[in-house]
């Protein structure tokens, strides 16, 4: 019965736990935004006009590359959260639902990943 | 009950557009825009360990007219999704909730967006030379 309750709790079945976990992790993505986000816009706006070698410099240095790829990881979870409210409110078909679910943990998975490659490929110098 | 006198649901010809109503739906509408902006963020990253012709691609697709207009929607919702977001957590902690503090920082929330969109933007164009 193991892949029945999975499958339930994937459908927001399971018990009432997982809705507090779905909650609380948009609300400690969102925090964790507020600082990351702010520091990257400020950062990368001083940057305008500079050339590539700058940019790689910059996005290369230890801690930047660190923080980078934090704001990537809570960026695309954060996203990914938040569309599925956003599902569960416009999107009434269960099959159709659990398709746009899918579709969007796999891409927010796919260019995180692609994200963080980046980052860490100019910060190894590769 | 007969068709005529069932409920309606807010008339839209009657129905007063609120400050707080609208502010919420442009919450939802920004955190969604956030979604292709973080794509777009990432194939930026992605073309800057590519290489530098590869870079030099991206930087003039970001400089056309189109990517400005981009660049500038993408740094509005960043900033109001942000301050509106700081609203939604002290709501979340119980504050705020009456309808005129609400009110007032909404206001503050469209305020604060909009000075950090436009301080980006300035010091974007200072530190390019123009
Ligand atoms: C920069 C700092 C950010 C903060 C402080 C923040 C804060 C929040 C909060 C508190 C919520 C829950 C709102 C509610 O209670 O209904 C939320 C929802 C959401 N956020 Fe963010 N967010 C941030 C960045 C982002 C980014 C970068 C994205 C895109 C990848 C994003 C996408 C969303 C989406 C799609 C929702 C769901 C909207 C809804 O349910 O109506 N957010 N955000």
């Amino acid at each position: 019965m193991a892949t029945r309750f999975t499958l339930g709790r994937v459908r927001g079945l399971g018990s009432a736990k997982e809705g507090v976990h779905h909650w609380w992790m948009q609300r400690a993505s969102a925090v964790a935004l507020i600082p990351l986000y702010l520091w990257f816009a400020f950062s990368v706006t001083a940057l305008a006009g500079a050339p590539h070698a700058a940019l790689l410099a910059w996005v290369g240095a230890p801690v930047n590359a660190v923080l980078l790829i934090a704001l990537i990881a809570a960026n695309f979870y954060h996203g990914h959260l938040g569309l599925q409210v956003v599902f569960e409110d416009y999107v009434p078909h269960e099959g159709k639902r659990l398709a746009c679910l899918l579709v969007s943990q796999f891409l927010s998975t796919l260019f995180a990943l692609g994200g963080a490659l980046a980052v860490l490929k100019i910060a190894l110098g590769g | 009950m007969t068709a005529e006198n069932r409920p309606l649901s807010p008339h839209i010809f009657i129905y007063r557009l609120h400050l707080t109503t609208l502010l919420s739906g442009l919450h939802r509408i920004t955190g969604v825009m956030l979604i292709p902006g973080s794509v777009l963020l990432v194939l930026w990253l992605w073309a800057a360990a590519t290489g530098t012709e590869a870079y030099a691609t991206a930087t003039w697709a970001i400089g056309s007219w189109l990517g400005r207009l981009c660049l500038f929607g993408w740094t509005f919702s960043l900033f109001y999704h942000l301050c509106n977001g700081i609203r939604h957590l002290f709501w979340d902690a119980g504050h705020g909730f009456e309808l005129a503090r609400a009110r007032a920082s909404g206001l503050a929330v469209v305020a604060a967006s909009g000075a950090l969109t436009l301080a980006v933007w300035i010091a974007g164009y200072a530190a390019r030379g123009g």
